[in-house]
């Protein structure tokens, strides 16, 4: 899909997804993560990503007659616009690094072409999350050093990779996808297979399971003031 | 490795002592300490210190208790003030 051809509140709805049930995703990760000060910065790094949700879907809710709340909970799992690999639920830490590192780098070269926007609010929010992914990326990159050190590491990365290349692509626009592709295969030193990708769209069986828990509690009270 | 992680509240006013962050790295060290001692906005800069780095001194003898070098029971604000009066700089 191209970046034309879609109302602005579709794209806010792309990105706004995506945050959110990556933010989700890697919040089950908190209280047993590897070791204590990961669990505290990935935990972190998870509500960063769902406060950039809240505020996207608050920048999208005034055009669709909608609060946040409902653009965020109220859904049917169809009417998600999140990519596939924010959906993927795989608790193994190599994997989970791996598809952190594919997400923020392809969030990287997303937020750079929204920065450039004629739409001033739309380059103003990218620049502003742009500024948190910064430290989510050094995060991610550390993570990528450490786990190309070693054999095993290397060898579990490598593994992921495979999997979740082709959900990768899939998070960007067709225009953005060389400009992804470089600086990827730059990065890991080698080059990856040419692939069909996972679009948005399609969902992942496991998103049913993540939005009925996510959604439990406001579900059990309709229309509460929280 | 443990580092321990100084923390300063307000520009200009001095670290003080926030926790330790155990990391493989320092790299790893920092992003860690960010998020545990920065992520409220509760610092304007943090140090970081390898505990190895430290050097820590904690045996003051005072085998013949010399009080007269410590500052108990010594009212040195009027003192202070006499000094000052006596040498015409007392402020205001």
């Amino acid at each position: 899909m191209s970046a034309q051809g879609r109302s602005r509140a579709d794209l806010l709805l792309e990105l706004a997804d995506d945050e959110l049930v990556l933010g989700w995703r890697n919040s089950e990760w908190t209280g047993i993560a590897p070791f204590l000060e990961e669990d505290v910065a990935f935990s972190s790094i998870a509500q960063n990503e769902i406060g950039h949700a809240r505020a996207l879907y608050e920048l999208a809710a005034p055009e669709l007659g909608l609060t946040a709340d409902e653009l965020a909970f109220d859904r049917t799992p169809e009417e998600y616009r999140c990519a596939p690999l924010v959906e993927l639920r795989r608790l193994e830490w190599a994997r989970t690094i791996a598809r952190h590192w594919l997400y923020e780098t392809a969030d990287a070269v997303r937020l750079e072409a929204l920065k450039a926007s004629d739409d001033p609010e739309l380059a103003g929010i990218a620049a502003k999350m742009d500024r948190e992914e910064l430290y989510h990326r050094m995060h991610a990159e550390m993570w990528l050093d450490r786990l190309l050190g070693s054999d095993e590491g290397r060898a579990k990365l490598e593994e992921a990779l495979e999997e979740l290349w082709p959900y990768a692509l899939g998070v960007l626009d067709d225009e953005l996808r060389p400009a992804y592709r470089r600086r990827v295969e730059e990065r890991l030193g080698r080059s990856l297979p040419d692939v069909e990708p996972v679009p948005r769209g399609r969902h992942e069986s496991e998103l049913s399971d993540l939005l009925a828990e996510m959604t439990m509690v406001r579900r059990s009270d309709p229309g509460a003031e929280w | 490795m443990v580092y321990e992680v100084f923390r300063q509240e307000r520009k200009g006013q001095p670290f003080a002592h926030a926790g330790t962050v155990s990391a493989p790295d320092a790299q790893f060290a920092e992003i860690y300490a960010r998020e545990q001692f920065g992520r409220r906005q509760e610092s304007t800069a943090l140090w970081l210190v390898p505990r190895e780095s430290i050097r820590e001194i904690d045996e003051f003898p005072d085998e013949f208790d010399l009080k007269y070098r410590r500052v108990d029971g010594y009212s040195i604000k009027a003192r202070l003030k006499e000094a000052r009066e006596r040498a015409g700089t007392l402020p205001g």
